[in-house]
């Protein structure tokens, strides 16, 4: 008990593996599920691949980007719902497409502190399952209603009643501070990087392709559990070619005519899905003989100033990713694969030009060097975002639980994980194989 | 999937109507539960065996009221034929007719249990005849029974006797509500090998067992039969039925494996996974399967060849990775069916594979005996199931009422409960064998 050091000792968080469903596009399998539906399926399939019936994680934690009012408590429910021992704490972490990769790496950094011997993290989405509020008119109408105490009151505030009040408010993908979409924000960064519609295709069908090839070859035999009858991603188009992609007309960034690249095969559809990833301690997994894929090494966050122009929307991985390899004293070359989430084929292909070029690591990274190119045979390796689709809150766990196990089966290395998010946010996260 | 004739029949003012009527009355069988009375009354025990004594105290034992003698006019729970002794046609007649004298007494399930020896074609050709005699007489006595009632044999090898652990065992699975839909069989114990449990409604306690095609059917059936034994389950079932399997798993606190048994490397992985999470693999059950009937004229290479590549191609394949790999003791029973034994029109391709079962199991005996465990099959006659009930009406009714000496179909329960039966310890002494769950029907007798 004497004579320690005042810094607690660190202990590694290991993933021990994951479970997700298969991702569907909106408004077709999983049209009539919910967000609850999902995770609890997500969390039981975890629950069977790794026999944790009635055992009490440490915490569940993990959210949804679209979520129902009623939903406050949603990972807490969704534990009630599951076969895990009904005293499992679990929290609702919400931080756009990034949630799962938050969920987690706190979960990891609570195994790491001893604050947790276990965790699971992840996320789910819908956006067929969609909140609709009430408009602000019919709201405020209604609350007024509640606070009146006589008949008159009530009367007076149900005068207020405008048929317009009908219109139902659904929710959407623009950014709340420049009106435009997500995708029309990366139509501006894709085309400040030059990126070429070849490219973002090229891109694209790798994914398809890789996807495909990762199923044909059982990857996903212990990481996915089938849910309503689908058991592979509805969106992969395993038998995509260069040339139908190249047929398809720009869907965002049509302001800038001839110039627009981006089209509904070279980004991501809307999709309903969830994931689950499980951590532990060394000790939890051995006392459990449950297998170790790869430690959480580390985790950061980044923000940019997309509102007044000053960097695109989806950049701030390439800022995380710097600060994070220099806490690490690593290289961006390092690694042995690179999860880099594909919201926009031109997102990913933005970030890794941005890293190459010497007067964005030198201005905006402020480094010395550019952070350079990386070996893109290692780049999404079994197929990313625009094969299996974003689930906008699943897509952390689903990037964790595959290079995990991509690691894992190359028994050594390290692997870089980048999600970018609304609100010019993203994170990046290290792991290293077991 | 429910037989609504059977409940119709037993149950209200129907019941009464059945009744007047003179209509089959099939019965509700006494099946296994934990805690429940062995046998539904006294065990009455025939036949003047040098080994009398010793099966009398392994019954009382068990807390049995066994007599020697028919007495009084109660009910009986069961009779015990102790025949292994008799050498001439002549010496039946007295025990058969003893029992005969109590068949009124016997109660609603309860049971005739023979126990002779194995009717050899090297032995004199009356000692044969007697013992062959005797499999025939007690069949026919299997068909006079009702009531929910079965009559079935232990057939003792030439080096066994029966005070033999899997003899004991074998009588006691017999007695037992376990052996419900079994009727009209034999179990052939062959070697003194076999160690009869501490506990016996934990038979397979501390034991790690693989179940496939566990996601639906008889194969959840199985998985929770295993595990309410005393056994850790790891359920197996292709990829696509991963979150039928998933719940399967979330009930019997096991793992789930989601993998195609046709793989090359299917076996090894299903022993990579029970080794590393589990930390042995004690007992295999082989119950994937799938169906593609079709009239042989009409039979594609699609149908045939998944049939085989499913249902015995896979099982071989595995079969040679689990005696590659050394496992002590371990126990493998897999699913053959009636349709092998009686062949079954439009199903060429699965009777193929469910025969083909058969052979392998009597095949393989010896080279899982090598490393201490062994292999049987369990070939199920007509079970209530998703699959069965697809089959048109008239078909289903006569399968499961006019064939079976227990006018019903079996639940996939019975089945799971012979399994769990040929997995235990306890059945060490019988290898090579395929016991048929199938309430004694006509197909394939």
């Amino acid at each position: 008990m004497s004579a320690q050091s005042d810094t607690p000792a660190i202990r590694q968080a290991v993933i021990i593996g994951g479970n997700r469903i298969p991702f569907a596009r909106s408004n077709g399998a999983y049209a009539k599920a919910s967000n609850q539906d999902m995770f609890t399926a997500a969390l039981d399939g975890l629950v069977a691949r790794f026999g944790l019936q009635g055992q009490r994680i440490g915490a569940v934690a993990g959210g949804a980007v679209l979520k129902h009012s009623k939903d406050f408590n949603l990972m807490r429910e969704c534990v009630l719902g599951s076969s895990l021992a009904s005293d499992t704490p679990a929290y609702d972490v919400q931080m756009a497409c990034a949630t799962g990769m938050e969920a987690i790496g706190s979960l990891a950094n609570k195994i790491k502190l001893g604050q947790l011997d276990s965790g699971i993290g992840g996320g789910v989405d819908t956006t067929s399952d969609a909140p609709i509020a009430v408009s602000e008119g019919l709201r405020s109408m209604l609350l007024e209603l509640s606070r009146a105490r006589s008949t008159s009151a009530k009367l007076k505030a149900m005068s207020k009643f405008r048929p317009s009040f009908l219109a139902p408010n659904a929710p959407g993908t623009g950014e709340p501070r420049t009106g435009l979409s997500m995708g029309d924000h990366q139509a501006l960064t894709t085309k400040a990087w030059n990126i070429t519609r070849e490219a973002q295709d090229e891109l694209a069908l790798a994914s398809h392709k890789n996807l495909a090839a990762a199923y044909e070859r059982h990857f996903f035999d212990d990481l996915i559990t089938p849910f309503a009858g689908v058991s592979k991603d509805t969106n992969l188009r395993g038998d995509s070619t260069i040339e139908k992609l190249g047929s398809l007309k720009p869907v965002f960034g049509k302001s800038l005519g001839d110039a627009a690249t981006m089209t509904a095969g070279n980004s991501t559809p809307l999709t309903d899905g969830a994931s689950a990833v499980l951590l532990g301690s060394e000790a939890f997994a051995r006392e459990n003989d449950l297998p170790m894929l790869a430690n959480f090494v580390d985790f950061e966050a980044a923000a940019v100033d997309f509102v007044h122009g000053a960097e695109g929307l989806l950049m701030a991985p390439a800022y995380a990713v710097a600060r994070m390899l220099k806490r690490n004293n690593l290289t961006l070359q390092d690694f042995d694969f690179y999860e880099i989430h594909e919201a926009f084929a031109g997102t990913v292909l933005s970030t890794l030009a941005a890293w190459e070029d010497e007067e964005f690591c030198k201005n905006k990274l402020g480094l010395d060097a550019p952070l350079g190119a990386i070996d893109r045979s290692k780049l999404n390796v079994t197929g990313s975002s625009l094969a299996a689709g974003h689930p906008f809150a699943a897509t952390g766990g689903r990037l964790v639980a595959t290079l995990a196990k991509m690691l894992h089966e190359k028994g050594s290395g390290r692997g870089l994980i980048s999600v970018c998010a609304a609100g010019g946010q993203g994170v990046v996260a290290i792991l290293e194989a077991r | 999937m429910a037989d609504k004739y059977l409940e119709l029949v037993n149950s209200g003012f129907t019941k009464n109507l059945a009744k007047t009527l003179g209509l089959p009355r099939p019965s509700i069988l006494r099946r296994y539960e934990p805690g429940a009375p062995l046998v539904p009354g006294p065990v009455l025990l025939l036949g003047g065996s040098p080994q009398a004594q010793n099966i009398s105290d392994t019954l009382l034992g068990w807390g049995l009221d066994v007599r020697r003698h028919a007495v009084g006019e109660g009910k009986i729970g069961a009779i015990i034929l102790l025949l292994d002794e008799v050498s001439t046609p002549g010496e039946l007649s007295e025990p058969m007719l003893a029992a005969g004298h109590a068949l009124r007494q016997l109660a609603p399930g309860g049971r005739v249990v023979s126990i002779s020896r194995k009717a050899l074609a090297t032995d004199a050709p009356a000692l044969t005849a007697t013992r062959s005699g005797l499999q025939g007489s007690l069949r026919s006595l299997g068909r006079e029974l009702r009531g929910g009632a079965t009559a079935n044999g232990v057939v003792l090898g030439e080096r066994v006797d029966a005070t033999a652990p899997s003899a004991i065992a074998a009588v006691r699975f017999l007695l037992s509500g376990r052996s419900a839909y079994v009727d009209g069989q034999f179990l052939e114990v062959d070697t003194t090998d076999g160690e009869l449990p501490a506990n016996f409604e934990k038979p397979l306690a501390g034991k790690v067992a693989v179940v496939t095609g566990a996601a639906r059917g008889i194969g959840a059936a199985i998985a929770a039969t295993l595990f309410r034994d005393g056994a850790t389950v790891v359920v197996v079932d292709v990829p696509a039925a991963g979150d039928a399997l998933a719940k399967v798993a979330n009930q019997v606190a096991g793992t789930a494996l989601q993998l195609d048994i046709t793989r090359v490397d299917a076996g090894a992985v299903i022993i990579d996974h029970a080794l590393a999470r589990h930390g042995k693999l004690d007992i295999v059950v082989h119950n994937a399967g799938i169906t593609r009937d079709k009239l042989l004229a009409n039979m594609d290479a699609a149908r045939w060849d998944s049939v085989i590549a499913v249902n015995i191609e896979s099982q071989l394949r595995m079969n040679e990775t689990f005696l590659g790999a050394e496992l002590p003791g371990l126990r493998l029973v897999s699913l053959a069916s009636t349709s092998g034994i009686a062949g079954n029109r439009g199903q060429t391709n699965y009777a193929a594979s469910k025969a083909g079962v058969m052979g392998m199991v009597t095949a393989s005996a010896q080279a899982f005996a090598a490393s201490g465990g062994g292999i049987n099959a369990v070939a199920p006659g007509f079970i209530e199931t998703e699959m069965t009930a697809k089959i048109p009406v008239a078909t289903r009714t006569v399968a499961r009422m006019l064939m079976p000496s227990l006018m019903q179909g079996g639940l996939p329960l019975d089945v799971a409960e012979a399994i769990a039966f040929l997995a235990s310890d306890a059945a060490g002494g019988i290898n090579g064998q395929t016991l048929r769950v199938c309430g004694q029907s006509l197909v394939g007798a």
